[in-house]
């Protein structure tokens, strides 16, 4: 029953966007997925979109939070885009801090973020 | 409407089906998006606490009504070990499992009220309400 969440290679990036809700397995296996494809790739960046997340529990905040993390330590930049208002209030009200994260409001200007931090 | 309905927390996908009620719900009560994410992600955090910690138990969700406030009530119940320390487990970062320990006192964060019921060995309820502003 588990969808798998598409990740495209654009030039030296690597694009995901989340376009429906996660169930545990989904997340854990998104998690995989992105590093596996990072190395198979050698992107240098990685934009996540999450316009259509309309709610983030700890669990898949977790998730979310070690899989940036994760592909960081790999050596990949990573631009977190598109959080709805909705989910960035309960995210914060949660008490979880995706601090460390470079974000953008949506998934243009993540591009070009990452564009900038890559240095082309 | 129906003014009650309740989910068995028995699989992980369970926590999905509990959650996607709230929501539904939430938002046939009128909450706007906002509020429908707080319910809907406490939803989860009760749901999966239950899923881990107790292995079985049940999300009830009801529409409250109190004079012309309307709200919505959630109750979280299982038969599994108990809370020892209601206190600590209020305090933000507290986990005994590895997690970020955020869940229970996000939650009541996230509602308007919260009250814990726990006993060793016999289980725990815990009872959640949002109103309608
Ligand atoms: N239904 C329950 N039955 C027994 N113990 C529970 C129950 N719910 C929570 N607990 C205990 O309370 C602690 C705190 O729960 P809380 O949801 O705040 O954090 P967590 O589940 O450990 O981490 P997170 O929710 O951030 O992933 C848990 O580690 C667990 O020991
Ligand atoms: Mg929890």
């Amino acid at each position: 029953m588990s969808l798998k969440v598409p990740i495209l290679k654009l030039y030296d990036c690597l694009i995901v966007s989340i376009q429906w809700e996660l169930d545990d397995q989904m997340a854990m296996m998104f998690q995989e997925d992105l590093l596996s494809k990072l190395y198979e790739t050698e992107a240098k960046g990685i934009v996540l979109d999450l316009t259509f997340v309309d709610f983030m529990d700890s669990y898949i905040a977790k998730v979310i939070g070690d899989a940036i993390n994760m592909a960081t330590l790999m050596g990949a930049k990573v631009v977190m885009t598109g959080l709805q208002p909705s989910v960035a209030i309960t995210l914060v009200e949660l008490g979880i801090h995706l601090n460390s994260v470079s974000t953008a409001l949506n998934l243009e200007k993540g591009l070009e973020q990452l564009q900038k931090e890559l240095g082309v | 409407m129906q003014k009650k309905s309740s989910v068995e927390i028995v699989t992980e996908w369970d926590i999905v089906a509990a959650r996607q009620l709230g929501r539904n719900k939430a938002k046939e009560i009128g909450f706007g998006t906002v509020d429908q994410a707080r319910i809907t992600t406490a939803i989860s955090e009760l749901a999966r606490n239950i899923y881990l910690y107790a292995r079985f138990g049940n999300i009830h969700i009801e529409w409250i009504e109190e004079g012309d406030k309307k709200g919505i009530k959630i109750i979280a119940k299982d038969k599994g070990p108990g809370i020892e320390d209601v206190r600590k487990v209020l305090e933000d970062g507290y986990s005994t499992s590895g997690g970020l320990g955020a869940g229970l006192p996000g939650v009541k964060r996230l509602m308007d009220s919260m009250e814990i019921q726990s006993e060793i060995n016999k289980g725990t309820t815990i009872t959640i309400t949002k109103w309608l502003r």
